[in-house]
């Protein structure tokens, strides 16, 4: 056990020194020390708590996708059956209980009304989208498949994480972290932002805007209850939002179909109105939005249409004349700047189903600093401690122990800069606690040697002895403390990880540096200077 | 060079001698533990509870108008905020429970949030907010399900893994003394109603990986004495067991704590909770080492036999044919 031959020494120390050495760039970035670019190499992340930065947990409802897939399923239902040639008749449409049911008005039809809905129920992608069922002879019945529903709501996620990273991009933060997590959530991570107020400002507005016919023969003065209540067949109400609500009303009661939709548009800025000077927001629509747009414009000149965001009414201007530039302009009581915010989520695009913050987790620059000089100075006093008490304890095997420790602490940051792994406020903790635990196992092994000096044996065998008992120990502990630490990393999230990452690493080379190493250097000693009693 | 003992070699204290005392004093003490989780309750932070805590500093005053703050707050409507000192005489951390009624609503807690930062900067123009967690109902009840989980599951693969690598006796052991290190932290976090955040849950997790230390090194010593002398009574090879490896579990536990106590009282406030909970775990694990997890091999019928190695049927035929059974 204590025969080192010459090149197992050699490849020990490059492997010690590889892995201490890769710590130095972390070691100066966090000193904030600079290096020559010869010396330059992979550094540790700092975690937002240590940095400072966002962290913002936004999650989607998948009922709300399942409801928008139920709306268009309906709108796209009338319209084919309405194309049909000859065209089929339907009545007593409902959505009720997530499902979308109508009758047939003549149930010879049923096979034809059958073949045409086909391709609408398979949908495009490689599972089929919707279940059809007749009822009656003549009631069709769509509902939506869980596998169809769940490839929307993955859609929609995708298309939300894009939306997101745009709108991110166009605050011009530095390296932002987006990512989809589990089914229906997204992690944002900004490091080092000013005002985080902007960003949740922007990641909560869903930006969905539409322009829907205002109902001919609706009314002013009912409150919103009497509205949603009253609202005639084929009608919705919607309430003003803060900003346009006018003297009279809660909202208006519009067309639930045959609008358009804002996700036609090419570009949006804030401008002012050439006649009031009103900050207002200029849009532009896409080919197929324009026409849609010129078309709704000229069939209904003179009737009022509300501008719908977010399911408010921001404003409802009229028709005056048909709208054939495909661009038009949206007021509503905006100050430049929120003129100028609504600008750029119109730009990036709505997101396909509103966003929710259920987690955020912010920082300010200066704690995290603070954090790690702290954690540093008491690392510094711990590790003086702790070497003291081992020199102390165990004289020259003590000095043996020390030097290890402190090349387990570079190897453990070496390591996780290799690895691109991030330091946390807790990882901190985790470096404290991997110094006062990386000489347990010196200690075993010591305490191993003097007992065997103790039982009678020579020095060769006693060290030999220490070191072979005491591994059984020193192996079964680690082996506890990996699966401790391995449901840490499963079960924390963000700083909790990187308490996790220190406390795994620093297992794995706590064994190498205070077992392996030690072991070469004690041999190396007990050959050059074959001494016949120990101090330990 | 004199060299430091902290433990005089050949100590030979009966532990086992009060094992009957010292096991009814920490199921006690285990059962008062449980008694106040359930009573007091432990002080949940954002992290379980939902709502927000929300840290900053009065950059241009002395001292943090912790007063003030607690009567305008209070009249948000919000309950009753929590507002402490933290770190610096400046620097405050204002925590509210999401109220009941917001559970359902996602974006309750923050909206919540940004009314109490409105609040302080109206009166306050140099608040400067250095931290700001908000955790829905929702997260905090996932929070609250994994923990429990991930102890659970701790606990019973590390028990698991010492009854492989031993006998189940040891395996229940071990379980039973990391059964008491973590209800004693629980009972410690309530009787204090220090906060408990998720910080806190990590720190329990690492207990029960470095608490099992010294219980293994007693073990281990166990396992080669009942092989060494198989015909010494039980509580006497157990005591002589515990008394050999004195000096270990001592020494590990004091270079942990010595690295340790320095981050307790000049580390960052904000690791103040984990810290002291890994320092309280510390000295419960200690202790459970000792007087835990090794007396109760007696009542669990530990024998020498558990590690010789039985004679195979091939052997035993033999010894027949011989005629020496």
């Amino acid at each position: 056990m204590l025969d080192f031959p010459l090149w197992k020494r050699i490849s020990l120390w490059a492997i010690t020194l590889a892995l201490a050495l890769l710590a130095i760039p972390s070691i100066a970035s966090l000193t904030g020390t600079d290096l020559p670019d010869w010396a330059q190499g992979p550094e540790v992340n700092l975690g937002l708590d240590l940095a400072g930065g966002s962290h913002i947990l936004l999650e989607a409802d998948p009922a709300q996708v399942a409801a928008q897939r139920l709306e268009s399923m309906e709108e796209s239902v009338r319209q084919e059956l309405r194309d049909a040639d000859p065209r089929i008749s339907i009545g007593d449409v409902s959505t009720a209980d997530g499902r979308l049911s109508f009758m047939l008005e003549d149930a010879s039809e049923l096979d034809r009304a059958r073949e045409i809905l086909t391709p609408l129920i398979n949908g495009t992608g490689l599972v089929r989208e919707w279940d059809l069922s007749v009822v009656d002879g003549n009631r069709m019945v769509l509902s939506q498949t869980e596998q169809g529903l769940d490839q929307a709501v993955s859609d929609a996620m995708e298309s939300a994480t894009d939306v997101v990273r745009r709108r991110i991009d166009d605050l011009g933060t530095r390296e932002p972290t987006i990512l989809r997590q589990g089914d229906n959530r997204i992690v944002v991570q900004v490091p080092g932002l000013e005002d985080p107020q902007q960003l949740k400002d922007l990641l909560g507005q869903t930006a969905r805007l539409e322009f829907k016919l205002v109902a001919p023969n609706f009314q002013f003065e009912l409150t919103e209850e009497e509205a949603r209540e009253r609202a005639p067949p084929g009608t919705e109400f919607v309430p003003y939002s803060e900003e346009a609500a006018p003297a009279q009303g809660v909202g208006m009661v519009v067309e639930r179909l045959g609008g358009i939709r804002g996700d036609s548009l090419t570009g949006a800025q804030q401008t002012f109105d050439s006649q009031t000077n009103e900050p207002v927001v200029g849009i532009q629509f896409d080919a197929q939005g324009g026409a849609r747009f010129a078309q709704l414009s000229t069939e209904n000149t003179g009737r009022r249409f509300a501008i719908i965001l977010d399911d408010e009414v921001i404003s409802a201007p009229t028709f005056n004349e048909p709208i054939l530039s495909g661009s038009a302009q949206i007021s509503g009581g905006f100050t430049t700047e929120t003129a100028n915010a609504l600008a750029i989520t119109l730009r990036s695009g709505a997101l396909p189903v509103d966003l929710t913050i259920i987690e955020e987790r912010t920082v300010g620059p200066d704690l995290g600093r603070d954090s790690i000089v702290a954690g540093a100075v008491a690392m510094g006093i711990g590790s003086i401690l702790v070497v003291a008490l081992m020199i102390g304890t165990y004289g020259r095997f003590g000095v043996y122990a020390t030097i290890a420790l402190a090349f387990n602490v570079l190897m453990v940051l070496g390591i996780m800069a290799f690895m691109n792994t991030t330091l946390t406020l807790p990882g901190i903790a985790g470096f404290v606690l991997t110094v006062g635990a990386a000489v347990d196992a010196n200690v075993l092994i010591n305490e191993r040697i003097r007992e065997e000096r103790r039982r009678g044996r020579r020095v060769v065998a006693a060290v030999e002895n220490g070191y072979k008992e005491a591994s059984r120990a020193i192996y079964d502990a680690n082996v506890t403390n990996f699966i401790a630490g391995v449901l840490l990393f499963l079960f924390g999230s963000g700083p909790i990880r990187g308490f996790a990452v220190v406390l795994i690493i620093g297992l794995f080379t706590s064994v190498f540096t205070a077992v392996t190493l030690t072991r070469m250097w004690v041999a190396g000693w007990l050959r050059d200077k074959r001494p016949s009693e120990i101090h330990v | 060079m004199k060299l430091l003992k902290l433990v005089p070699e050949n100590t030979n204290i009966r532990f086992l001698k009060w094992r009957v005392p010292f096991y009814v004093v920490s199921l006690l003490l285990i059962a008062a533990s449980w008694a106040l989780v359930m009573t007091k309750g432990l002080n949940y932070g954002v992290d379980f509870a939902g709502g927000q805590e929300i840290t900053g500093t009065f950059v241009e005053e002395q001292d943090a108008p912790v007063g003030e703050l607690r009567d305008t707050l209070s009249t948000l409507g919000l309950g009753e905020p929590v507002i402490q000192r933290f770190g610096e005489a400046n620097q405050v951390s204002i925590r509210v429970r999401l109220p009941e009624s917001a559970e359902g609503d996602p974006a309750a807690a923050n909206r919540i949030a940004n009314r109490i930062i409105d609040t302080v900067t109206a009166e306050h123009a140099d608040f400067r907010v250095d931290s700001n967690n908000t955790v829905s109902g929702k997260v905090s009840g996932e929070f609250r399900q994994t923990a429990i989980y991930a102890l659970l599951f701790a606990m019973l693969a590390i028990a698991a893994y010492i009854w492989i690598r031993f006998e189940w006796q040891f395996g229940v052991g071990a379980l039973f003394a990391l059964f008491h290190d973590v209800s004693l932290t629980l009972g410690m976090f309530a009787l204090f109603q220090l906060e408990f955040s998720l910080q806190i849950i990590a720190a329990i997790l690492a207990i029960i990986g470095y608490s099992l230390n010294d219980t293994i090194v007693v073990y281990d010593r166990i396992r080669e004495n009942l092989k060494k002398y198989r015909k010494m009574p039980l509580p006497e090879l157990l005591d002589l067991s515990v008394n050999e490896t004195l000096a270990r579990t001592v020494m590990t536990s004091l270079t942990l704590l010595v690295a340790l106590l320095p981050l307790l009282f000049f580390g960052p406030a904000s690791l103040f909770g984990m810290v002291a909970a890994i320092v309280l775990g510390v000295f419960v694990g200690t202790y459970s080492s000792v007087y835990m997890a090794a007396p109760i091999l007696v009542w669990l019928g530990v024998t020498s036999d558990s590690f010789v190695p039985e004679e195979s049927v091939a052997d035993r035929q033999e010894k027949k044919a011989r005629g020496e059974i």
